[in-house]
């Protein structure tokens, strides 16, 4: 970005931000938001308290785990839905449904069924995350052009060889888009989850901090998940950016 | 094929036995669209046979129905004797629209119909590599497809093809989207194939001066419903010299004779 003819360093708006914050806190307009210093002070020093870490590996877990079930089944369950027309009629309005409901209020319904631990947790994640992966790999495989079914077929293609060496690769740009908007929608999940549930992960935390008004410390958390998020998206965009050469030209 | 030409000039035109036979096939679409009604058709071995018709006149349809990738509603189709009753490896497909795997390299996609047979990767990129020299596109095997010309694809394409060896080769109107004068080389190239290789050539196109410059036969389909019209064998051409060909009398009246008989189909 140029400002007057003077280029800028990349990320200017986050220092300008940044400061603005910083004066705002420093003017103690509100008890809600203190320095922004102070916060980045509490941040390396809450970063090596056995409580944060462990939050951190409890909500990893919960989100890898949850993120991976939902591409391990999602993805084929997609790219059934978008081969099979009986099984697309019988679970595309479910899947619509769910993409669209308010997923929270599911929560407390798992609870009940699962639990108050992980396995409500990593189950919220997986639904937040799993209908967008189902439904892009399905229109992944629905674009596929039809001559490349039907090379895969006068060659001889099994149909386990065509959904392996075929359908998975020409699908593959949507069906990362829809991974990387899963993801996103799983951070929601678990942090949701751990909220709703409060008795592990940043969830315990974010109770602890806010229930003691310890602000510098909850802002902290809250700028630790803000940057995870924002990165995990960022090198998924990368991971697609890098598969998608050939998405104009299939 | 030197046999052949000795015949065709000493005018007893004597046809090879068929390696294909088509009997009276129909199709009908959705128990509506009648696109062939009855459609008997014979493909002489080793030779080159064109179907040739109007757009709609279902000769995609029925060269689909003998790759066995479409079902006839009624008849048969048989290859050296025996029913189709699907795609199989006696036959190979040509691509309109190329059909490579994009992600895949030059080498990968002439080797994909072998990689599907099960073929060791030494073995089929060996085969690979020579039908790559065979179509001129030595040097780019490391290539993707996105990097080549609508030509060069379609080179690859046919080394595909003709890379699993099957007895049958299937063209659905494979140089309609390549520019003219890389169109022109091709059918050169495929005069030069059909004189090498045994194989016989089925050829869909909707250019007469292309069927009438490449073909042994050519069989005139005219739409609704398709059913074949005429089957032509230039005599003459396939023992001129390849650039003689266009300016030879035989091939001038063969094109006029045949858009006469097209020309009211044409809306």
């Amino acid at each position: 970005m140029y400002l007057y003819g003077v280029r800028l360093p990349g990320m200017s708006s986050l220092i300008i931000w940044g400061l603005l914050w910083e004066v705002v806190g420093q003017s103690g307009l509100s008890f809600f938001v203190p320095p922004l210093s102070a916060v980045l002070t509490t941040l390396f020093e809450i970063a090596d308290s056995p409580a944060f870490l462990k939050a951190l590996s409890e909500t990893a877990r919960a989100f890898i785990t949850g993120v991976l079930a939902a591409v391990v089944i999602g993805i084929p369950v997609g790219i059934l839905m978008g081969k099979n027309r009986l099984l697309d009629e019988l679970l595309l309005p479910w899947v619509n449904i769910f993409l669209s409901a308010p997923l929270t209020a599911l929560v407390p319904v798992l609870m009940v069924l699962f639990g108050f631990g992980m396995k409500s947790i990593i189950i919220t994640t997986t639904l937040f995350a799993i209908w967008i992966i189902i439904l892009n790999a399905r229109a992944g495989v629905l674009q596929i052009n039809r001559s490349l079914v039907e090379m895969g077929r006068s060659f001889g293609a099994t149909p386990w060889a065509a959904f392996v060496k075929i359908y998975f690769w020409a699908a593959l740009p949507e069906i990362l888009g829809g991974v990387r908007i899963g993801v996103i929608r799983a951070v929601k999940g678990v942090i949701i989850g751990q909220l709703l549930i409060s008795i592990v992960g940043f969830g315990a935390l974010f109770e602890l901090y806010s229930a003691n008004f310890l602000m510098e410390h909850f802002w902290a958390v809250l700028i630790v998940l803000f940057g995870l998020a924002f990165s995990i998206s960022e090198a998924l965009a990368a991971l697609e950016r890098r598969y998608s050469y050939f998405a104009a030209k299939r | 094929m030197a046999t052949h030409q000795t015949e065709t000039v000493a005018g007893t035109d004597i046809i090879p036995e068929p390696a294909v036979s088509a009997r009276r096939i129909s199709k009908t679409y959705g128990g509506e669209v009648e696109a062939l009604r009855n459609l008997s058709l014979e493909f002489p071995k080793g030779q080159l046979t064109s179907l040739l018709g109007p757009s709609g006149c279902g000769k995609t349809t029925l060269l689909k129905i003998i790759a066995g990738l479409l079902e006839p509603t009624s008849g048969e189709v048989e290859v050296n004797g025996r029913p189709v009753s699907g795609p199989g490896p006696d036959r190979s497909f040509v691509f309109q629209d190329f059909a490579l795997l994009p992600w895949a390299n030059v080498l990968r996609n002439v080797a994909f119909g072998l990689e599907l047979r099960g073929v060791a990767a030494s073995e089929r990129e060996a085969i690979a590599e020579r039908h790559i020299q065979s179509v001129g596109l030595s040097g780019f095997e490391r290539s993707f497809p996105h990097e080549l010309s609508g030509g060069m694809r379609q080179r690859v394409g046919l080394a595909r093809a003709l890379a699993v060896d099957s007895e049958v080769l299937l063209m659905d109107e494979p140089f309609s989207a390549v520019d003219e004068q890389t169109r022109r080389k091709f059918q050169e190239d495929l005069l030069g194939l059909v004189a090498e290789e045994n194989k016989t050539f089925i050829f869909v196109t909707h250019s007469i001066e292309e069927a009438v410059y490449v073909s042994d036969q050519i069989a005139i389909l005219l739409p609704r419903p398709s059913r074949v019209h005429e089957v032509l064998r230039p005599k003459g051409l396939r023992t001129k010299d390849v650039s003689d060909i266009r300016r030879d009398p035989e091939y001038l009246d063969m094109v006029d004779r045949i858009w006469a008989s097209l020309r009211s189909y044409v809306e």
